[in-house]
């Protein structure tokens, strides 16, 4: 506590942050934002979160899980609690290539590298393959996490429109062209192939060939970023795009959908080149990934039935979907359309003309139900007519009462703008200099309704 | 007209050698420090509140932090005595009506009545108020959505633009933080800044842009008791400057975004009127203990009234605690004292307590 009398003359000047001048260039877009502040209430059990993607894991048998780690302490706790391999232990990485072949992905595990997290795959490949002005293409919309992963590695993002199918074939065609035109470097493309987050769409196998036939025409490397993909709640998974191609595409996956996240488990399956590349990347970002966690679910999967698990979780999660589906179609306000997702944990909302999901959050708020901004899923701007649902995580029945909030907050809005005429054909009254970016994307969400 | 006691640096600053020792022997009990809520600015308030805890703990106070919400009012009573420290901000915290549950309770709180919140939180009512006391307002007009609904926005619109002009502030009349504020330049603009502040609350205010320096003055009354000089006092101007020029949510809660000056860089007659300004706000609108009033400099140096607030921000960014100690105060001394206040008040006036 200061107790010193300070010299009363002296003004004090400051900006409350006397680390201001020192941070690098990529840390100034990290500002406080008000649509953060409102999640903050989001996390009230008053609210009915349609915001959060988190796994409902309230379906593990936790005594099943609590058995085997005590047993891991017990019998293998010196090597478990020890730092490990900086590629990850062979064991889990044995285990990875078990799972990805349920998505007809045959590898090796030398060519698996175990991750913190997808998260931080993502992290380590765009570290590898990326400098500052870089171009990422991008589904549009597109993952929050990986935008943040690609803006903090000063990527610049091109998004690519999406339909019923996911990324549309000839949008990226023609992407790839205008930036190689404009003189741009594209790194990747990134996308997400099953149940795309948040738009909700999988990528049908044609779909994924013939993506693939232009990446190998243009020379291009995909990142497949695959959380959900055994999350389906009718057919059989849809094969991975690596497994139709083994050199052009670098996988994510992940235990945190399928078991549990807090053990922070993901891996990449990359080209034996890549892969030595992103090992180096590994140790000197983490020296090894969490030895405990990987030891942990090496001992879940070898001793218990994870693929009946998942299906515990599909069905769980189906169920979830289904309420939402059947909430949206008795709430939503005409002209509102949505997904139909066919597993995975999102529904994308396309909200009638005029209406502006981020102006619209703390209206919501105040409702007691929140929801994702459609801004938050493009690096451009654009998505404010948009709105990401999820049903993994609260009951059928509240699902039910957040889609009824939910339509009476877009009905009052709707009033509103039409008080004030600001839901003309374009969407939005863009202020000056902005333009109506209603132009390329859209398509998700041509639905029932 | 009170003398602003700290423009000229006779600030009542705590005697060193007595200071560990007076307020915390004459206030030993509990203190119960309220943030969050389910208010827009809920994440603000945690963190003025986490900052008011730790503030009156490093004091030696024992604090008990805690959330608004069906819990609260059994805790109160199982406390027994306490007094509660309200960092609560937006509705329900700053509109009166949780105070006016304290006082239901009877439990001592520091901070304004109820009734005097009621006022001063809502900005189309607390800005007609001070323009009645003779303080220089921006020209406003408060209208419910309502209202254009019913006669047509349009011709509503044109006459806001006719009558205030542009630029023009378009904000929620109740909600802090900036929150759905927008200044609208254009006419083309002001529908979809409208249809911004509404999704705040029913009512929204039109305000005439003033351009000047932006200042807050911080006005605190520390209790006659326990050596504080008795009544309220303005602590020195802050001067506010956003790097992006607006004080919205980013430069506000963004370490490093804005750059405060305490005092403000303005001549001394100013920085007096300012001071002034502020204690006659807090006066006019009945309000106790704590408030902060919003000002702008005009270029020729007349200070106009913007908003005041009930609940000022403590976070690591706002300008009250920063103000503290260009004071020559702690935060942790001033929350003490206006806890020691608030409890000694109960014994004077206990509102609402139950006949025997």
């Amino acid at each position: 506590m200061n107790d010193a009398l300070p010299d009363r003359l002296r003004r004090q000047d400051t900006r409350l942050d006397s680390y201001v001048d020192r941070y690098a260039a990529r840390t100034h877009g990290m500002t406080a934002s008000a649509i953060r502040a409102l999640f903050s209430v989001a996390n009230r059990p008053e609210v009915v979160s349609l915001a959060g993607g988190m796994p409902n894991i309230a379906d593990l048998p936790l005594d099943v899980v609590g058995a085997t780690l005590a047993d891991l302490v017990v019998s293998n706790g010196r090597q478990a609690m020890q730092y490990g391999s900086g590629q990850g232990e062979p064991m889990i990485r044995e285990a990875i290539c078990e799972v990805m072949r349920l998505e007809g992905i045959s590898a090796h595990p030398d060519d698996v590298t175990v991750t913190v997290g997808s998260q931080q795959a993502l992290d380590l490949v765009t570290r590898i393959f990326c400098d500052p002005g870089d171009v990422v293409l991008c589904e549009a919309p597109s993952y929050v996490g990986a935008l943040g992963v690609f803006r903090a590695f000063q990527c610049e993002v091109a998004h690519v429109a999406m339909d019923e199918q996911g990324l549309n074939p000839a949008a990226l065609r023609e992407a790839i062209t205008a930036l190689r035109a404009a003189g741009k470097t594209i790194k990747f493309l990134y996308t997400i192939p099953n149940f795309h987050n948040p738009a909700g769409v999988t990528q049908p196998a044609e779909r994924r060939m013939e993506l693939l036939a232009i990446a190998e025409e243009a020379d291009l490397l995909v990142v497949e970023d695959n959380p959900y993909g055994l999350l389906g709640f009718d057919a059989e998974p849809t094969p991975a795009m690596r497994s139709l191609n083994e050199d052009r595409v670098v996988y994510l996956g992940s235990f945190s959908k399928t078991f549990a996240p807090g053990f922070r488990v993901g891996w990449v399956l990359a080209p034996h080149a890549v892969r030595e590349k992103l090992v180096l990347a590994q140790e000197s970002a983490t020296l090894c990934p969490p030895v405990f966690s990987q030891f942990a679910i090496a001992s879940y999967l070898a001793n218990h039935d994870w693929r009946g698990q998942i299906k515990i979780f599909s069905e769980m999660y189906r169920e979830r979907r289904d309420a939402m589906m059947a909430g949206l179609v008795d709430h939503m306000p005409p002209g509102t359309t949505w997904t139909t997702p066919a597993g995975g944990f999102f529904v994308w909302v396309t909200l009638p003309p005029g209406l502006d999901s981020h102006a619209m959050l703390a209206r919501a708020v105040t409702a007691r139900v929140a929801y994702v901004p459609g801004t938050a899923f493009y690096a451009d701007g654009f998505g404010s007519r948009h709105m990401r649902l999820s049903y993994c995580f609260p009951t059928p029945a509240r699902i039910i009462e957040g889609t009824r909030r939910l339509g009476e907050v877009l009905q009052y809005e709707i009033t509103v703008n039409e008080t004030f005429g600001t839901g003309l054909e374009d969407g939005h009254s863009y202020g000056a200099g902005e333009r109506s970016p209603l132009r390329v994307y859209e398509a998700p969400g041509a639905n029932q309704a | 007209m009170t003398e602003p006691q700290f423009a000229r640096g006779a600030a009542p600053v705590d005697p060193p050698a007595a200071r560990s020792a007076t307020s915390e022997r004459n206030f030993g009990g509990t203190v119960l420090v309220l943030s969050g809520g389910l208010s827009h600015e809920r994440d603000v308030s945690l963190r003025s509140g986490r900052r008011v805890a730790q503030a009156l703990r490093s004091r030696g106070t024992e604090v008990i932090e805690s959330d608004v919400d069906s819990s609260l009012v059994p805790r109160l009573s199982a406390l027994g005595s306490c007094v509660v420290f309200p960092v609560l901000h937006g509705e329900a915290g700053e509109d009166g009506a949780l105070r006016e549950v304290l006082a239901l309770l009877g439990v001592p709180f520091v901070g304004s009545i109820a009734s005097a919140c009621r006022v001063a939180f809502d900005k189309s009512i607390a800005t007609t108020v001070v323009a009645d006391s003779g303080i220089r307002t921006p020209r406003q007009v408060a209208l419910p959505h309502e209202i254009f609904r019913e006669l047509g926005a349009q011709a509503l619109v044109r006459a806001l633009g006719d009558q205030i002009g542009f630029p023009m502030m378009v904000k929620p009349s109740r909600g802090g933080s900036a929150l759905g504020v927008s200044l609208v330049e254009r006419p083309e603009d002001l529908p979809s800044a409208m249809v911004g502040a509404y999704a705040y609350g029913a009512v929204a205010v039109v305000e005439e842009f003033i351009a000047g320096t932006e200042v807050t003055v911080a006005v605190i009354d520390r209790g006659g008791a326990f050596g504080a000089t008795p009544g309220p006092a303005a602590l020195p101007a802050v001067e506010i400057r956003p790097d992006s020029g607006v004080y919205d949510y980013a430069a506000r809660y963004t370490a490093g975004a804005t750059r405060f000056l305490c005092p403000a860089e303005v001549a001394d007659d100013v920085a007096s009127a300012c001071s002034e300004l502020a204690l006659q706000v807090h006066e006019v609108l009945g309000l106790r203990d704590i408030s902060r009033t919003d000002l702008i400099i005009t270029p020729d140096g007349e200070p106009v009234f913007l908003e005041v607030n009930v609940a000022p921000g403590m976070t690591e960014t706002s300008a009250v605690p920063l103000a503290i100690e260009a004071a020559g105060w702690s935060l942790g001394k001033m929350c003490v004292d206006l806890v020691s206040a608030a409890a000694a008040r109960v014994t004077v006036a206990p509102a609402l307590q139950a006949a025997p």
